[in-house]
């Protein structure tokens, strides 16, 4: 059987201890607020948590009490006094592997009054690539900070393609024995690595350049995501979250809202095609600015905020009229060679002589080509977005159509900029569609060096994935919108422990991916694609092609 | 520069109750009656709007099943009464090529001539066959298309049909040799194709004409229908003549500007026969895909011929003699394609290539796979709201059908298939402006310019361990 690892409870040390407050220069002229590392349970904000089965108890109850007494997983309850059952918790239940068991409420309730289903108010969630698993499973590691239970796919989706279609060996029966828990992959005597010797962090700045280091605790960051295009909870959930897992957010393209300033330390100033609310200051305060030229939903058109979305305040900190839809033109009409290119990193090096400089791209057939061109045009991370992931609104034909998926160009760029010999000199990060722990292990696995999310953590606040962000009032359910009585569905609090809980089971996913393969640090699982397989349709190809 | 190429599109409601995605299901028995109810709060007012509909099934029939599922009620509801489900009608329309979100979408397409925006990625299967397994490329920095999508800078749809001289002739003493030529410019690469299956329908060729005349493009039917139609229509009418026909209609085929020829033994000759009527027509000789078309293509072509259009069947394959299935069109097409670049006649002919072009998508990656333009044929029978039952081999039209397509009108047809192609031209302007080419023209045959999934499969995972994908946990 496989050892379903991601499940393994691992002892960190994490959850009573405090961090201390992260040292590095600051860019800052703002008091910076320290938030605390800590994993706490942050439930489902509604009444009604959704699960994966549903429990029905007919009349023919008679509230003995009996489903209470044999279920493990706190289905049933019956409080003191009470002289009925509550209403099943069958978010709690795990479904048929409990049915084969002695534990069954369904088998051993007298009155034979319970029944499971699937629920199909889950069924209709979701879609192949964020199957209604994969979002149960978000939710389940938002609201504790640990990996889901087994009876939900917290690892790859059902789209059948892409990460999809990838595993570690370890997960293959093929290859048992292979880089098991303790195994060294380079060869030599088995290594036994302790959880807590592993190491999660990386170095942005790896140019030697004179700037300053920039090192984050995970290997993962938060994508732009501008205010307008989701709620100020939102935003400052997410920079908050940055904060206590010393990471990164991004202000997408919209403007620097002044209540992130407490986060200029956590905080990607993007610099998009439109300028939206771009000023010096704004350059100048944070560690990291990023240009966007392209974005993975809409790769080569533009950014655009509908009208309905422009509501005053959003106009205000975009300098622009509210109502009006706002274009993000593409190209950077100051931008027309890799020459221009140089020269607009320059000027946000003069701006801030203390930021590293990240450049975000889509994926055409010649990406290689821009990361290797971005190099020399003196970046230190480039970061590809890829064409499946993205959170704004886009024609539906360019998120399906247009440019590579991520999971093709990681390689593709790596490789080339090994063949440059210029691999280890700049940061690459892939965003686009990593949805899980599992996908971010095989995105650094095939090259990259770290990931940037944006709809995992939108899930973790309660998203559905109903597709309704982009018109009207904008997100039914309260993440992105500006409507003033949709915003008020989430605290900030709330949302900012969703978040580093979030963080948290995936960093316990990687621990336990990295144990398993004898690594003492996610920076030695770069680039090992040898480590992963692909899942084939053909019985025949059952072999390896190359070692 | 001519007047900018646009579409004027307006919006032209569905006719009937349009089938949706979700429902929402409750039960009204143990409801507490507690006055919280999640219903009267539905961001959408689906609830209310229902309820309408329950009370007088005259009021706003287009607003049933408009539920998003974005589950609000569901988890809202004090007592957890209420559910969300897949409707089982929407899944049950179309067949597996027309899928039930794409009829969906061409609809809503054809409403209003938006084309569909939404948030939070794409949603759908990694990949598939056929287009599904082409992603075009964009422009990253360097590129030459200013802002061609907010309408900055022009970017032309238009294409040309008809036999291209490659060189003119001149006599010794400077005279033309050349004959005139008979080029005719649509401005979009798409004209209107016969319904892939028999529709009794008395207006839907004059549909077809009107939305043809409006789009600036082109309109095939039978030469009996165009006869029928008013001669101001007739310029953007091209009949599909058979022997018969030619001299029964010399007039029709004076009057129009391109006619076509089905295949066949005597084509060349029947095409001269037209010519004669007609020396500025543009003929065109429809002829089934299939794995020997780049032969007869190139065959005609010796024989004068020169604008080809190609039928795939209903899901975009070649149709084998044997009554088979072969190639989907991408592959055909780079076959015959390629053949004629090789020949050196690929700028001397026009390729028209219909057949499985459901989406605007696919007109793209017809067009970066060799063709010049498409033809589409069931696309504006769904934009009038067809269900395209299973496949079209249910179809009923004459008695069952659930929109009955018999009664539409036409002015009210040409309305909803223009806003379709409108849509369908915004589409093409978005994959054009990402790539940064100008001209639709530039973008016939460009392989390069898209990533086929097989290569880039091989390149990306090539080196990979391959495991049977049965053998790893789900």
């Amino acid at each position: 059987m496989i050892t379903d690892i991601a499940t393994i409870r691992l002892e960190v040390a994490l959850e009573s201890v405090e961090t201390p407050f992260a040292q590095h220069p600051s860019n800052s002229d703002w008091p910076q607020e320290h938030v605390a590392r800590e994993i706490r349970p942050a439930p489902d904000r509604y009444r009604n948590v959704l699960g994966k089965y549903k429990i029905d108890r007919s009349a023919r109850c008679a509230s003995c009490g009996k489903c209470v007494e044999v279920c493990q997983y706190g289905v049933h309850v019956k409080p003191a006094g009470y002289a009925f059952t509550l209403r099943p918790k069958d978010h709690l239940c795990i479904g048929p592997e409990c049915a084969n068991s002695d534990k069954s409420c369904i088998a051993q309730c007298p009155q034979k009054a319970l029944s499971i289903s699937r629920n199909a108010s889950t069924d209709a969630m979701g879609d192949p690539r964020w199957s209604s698993d994969l979002i149960l499973a978000t939710w389940h590691q938002a609201a504790t900070g640990h990996p889901a239970p087994s009876h939900l796919e917290q690892r790859r989706g059902a789209s059948g393609g892409g990460f999809d279609r990838l595993c570690f060996k370890f997960e293959a029966p093929e290859f048992f024995g292979e880089g098991t828990q303790g195994a060294n992959p380079n060869g030599g005597d088995p290594v036994a690595i302790a959880i807590e010797d592993i190491d999660t962090s990386l170095d942005l700045n790896r140019r030697g350049d004179e700037r300053p280091q920039v090192h984050i605790d995970i290997p993962v960051y938060g994508g732009g995501m501008s205010f307008g295009s989701v709620s100020i909870h939102t935003i400052l959930a997410k920079a908050r979250a940055a904060t206590a897992w010393n990471s990164f957010t991004c202000t997408g393209e919209g403007g620097y809202h002044d209540r992130l300033r407490p986060y200029d330390d956590h905080v990607i100033t993007q610099v998009a095609t439109g300028l939206f609310g771009v000023r010096e200051e704004t350059i100048q305060r944070v560690r990291i600015v990023e240009f966007k030229y392209a974005q993975g939903a809409k790769p080569g058109l533009g950014g655009h905020l509908l009208g309905d979305k422009n509501t005053p305040p959003v106009a205000r900190m975009r300098e622009a009229v509210a109502g009006n839809a706002l274009f993000s033109p593409f190209p950077f009409h100051s931008v027309y060679s890799v020459e221009d290119h140089k020269k607009h990193l320059d000027w946000i090096k003069e701006v801030n002589p203390n930021c590293l400089v990240s450049v975000k791209v889509s994926t055409p057939t010649d990406v290689d080509m821009v990361a290797v061109g971005s190099y020399y045009a003196g970046a230190h991370i480039v970061h590809l977005d890829g064409s499946y992931g993205g959170t704004g609104a886009a024609p539906d034909i360019a998120k399906k159509n247009i440019a590579m998926p991520i999971e093709y160009a990681i390689p593709k760029v790596h490789k080339f900029l090994v063949a440059e010999g210029i691999r280890d000199e700049i940061t690459l990060t892939a965003s686009g569609g990593i949805r899980t722990a599992y996908d971010a292990l095989k995105a650094i696995a095939l090259g990259a060096d770290c990931v940037v999310i944006g709809t995992a953590e939108m899930v973790a606040l309660g998203c559905v994935r109903c597709a309704c962000c982009e018109s009207g009032r904008g997100c039914p359910r309260g993440i992105a919108t500006t409507d003033p009585d949709l915003v008020e569905q989430i605290s900030m609090e709330w949302a900012t422990q969703r978040l580093i809980n979030l963080h948290n089971a995936w960093r316990e996913q990687m621990l336990a991916v990295l144990a398993r393969l004898g690594m003492r640090s996610i920076r030695e699982l770069r680039g090992r694609s040898d480590l992963l397989c692909y899942l084939s349709d053909e019985p025949a190809a059952a072999e390896e092609v190359s070692l | 520069m001519p007047d900018r190429y646009h579409i004027h599109t307006a919006p032209a409601g569905p006719r009937f109750h349009r089938v949706g995605k979700f429902g929402n299901v409750d039960w009204r028995e143990d409801c507490s009656r507690c006055s919280n109810c999640v219903k009267l709060r539905c961001l959408y007012e689906v609830y209310r709007h229902e309820a309408a509909y329950n009370r007088d099934p005259l009021v706003s029939v287009e607003t049933l099943n408009e539920c998003k599922a974005c589950l609000s009620c569901v988890q809202g509801c004090t007592k957890g009464l209420l559910s969300v489900s897949v409707n089982p009608e929407f899944l049950a329309m179309g067949d597996d090529y027309w899928k039930p979100d794409m009829l969906l979408s061409t609809w809503v397409q054809a409403d209003a001539g938006k084309i569909p925006v939404s948030g939070a990625g794409y949603r759908g299967r990694f990949s598939g066959p056929g287009f599904d397994s082409i992603w075009t490329d964009m422009s990253e920095i360097v590129r030459p298309t200013r802002d061609g999508i907010h309408g900055r800078e022009y970017i032309s749809t238009s294409v040309d049909i008809g036999p291209k001289p490659m060189r003119l002739r001149f006599s010794a003493e400077g005279a033309l040799l050349s004959s005139p030529s008979r080029l005719l410019e649509i401005q979009l690469p798409a004209i209107l194709d016969l319904p892939g299956w028999p529709v009794e329908s008395k207006h839907l060729a004059a549909a077809r004409a009107k939305a043809a005349e409006e789009l600036k493009s082109l309109a095939m039917m039978p030469a009996d229908e165009a006869s029928e139609l008013p001669s101001d229509l007739l310029a953007c009418v091209v009949p599909i003549l058979n022997e018969n026909d030619i001299d029964a209609r010399r007039d029709l085929v004076a009057a129009v500007r391109m006619a076509q020829v089905a295949d066949g033994p005597r084509t060349a000759e029947l095409a001269g026969r037209l010519q004669a009527i007609n020396p500025q027509l543009v003929v065109s000789v429809r002829m089934v895909l299939s794995p020997s078309t780049a032969d007869r293509v190139m065959e005609l072509s010796g024989q004068g011929i020169k604008v080809f259009h190609l039928c795939a069947d209903q899901h975009g394959r070649e149709r084998l003699e044997d009554g088979r299935t072969g190639r989907h069109i991408k592959d055909a097409l780079r076959d015959v394609h390629g053949r004629l670049v090789k020949e050196g006649l690929r700028d001397e002919v026009t390729l028209i290539v219909s057949g499985g072009i459901a989406l605007a998508e696919h007109m793209a990656k017809a067009i970066i796979c060799g063709a010049d333009l498409v033809a589409v044929d069931t696309p504006p029978l769904v934009a009038l709201g067809c269900h395209v039952c299973g496949g079209g081999q249910a179809c009923d039209a004459g008695r069952n059908c659930p929109i009955d397509i018999g009664t539409v009108d036409a002015d009210y047809a040409a309305r909803r298939i223009v806003n379709l192609m409108g849509a369908w031209h915004s589409h093409l302007i978005e994959v054009l402006g990402a790539m940064g080419i100008r001209e639709v023209r530039r973008l016939r045959g460009e392989v390069g310019r898209a990533i086929f999934m097989e290569d880039i499969e091989k390149e990306a995972f090539g080196d990979l361990a391959r495991v049977p994908r049965a053998g790893v946990q789900a």
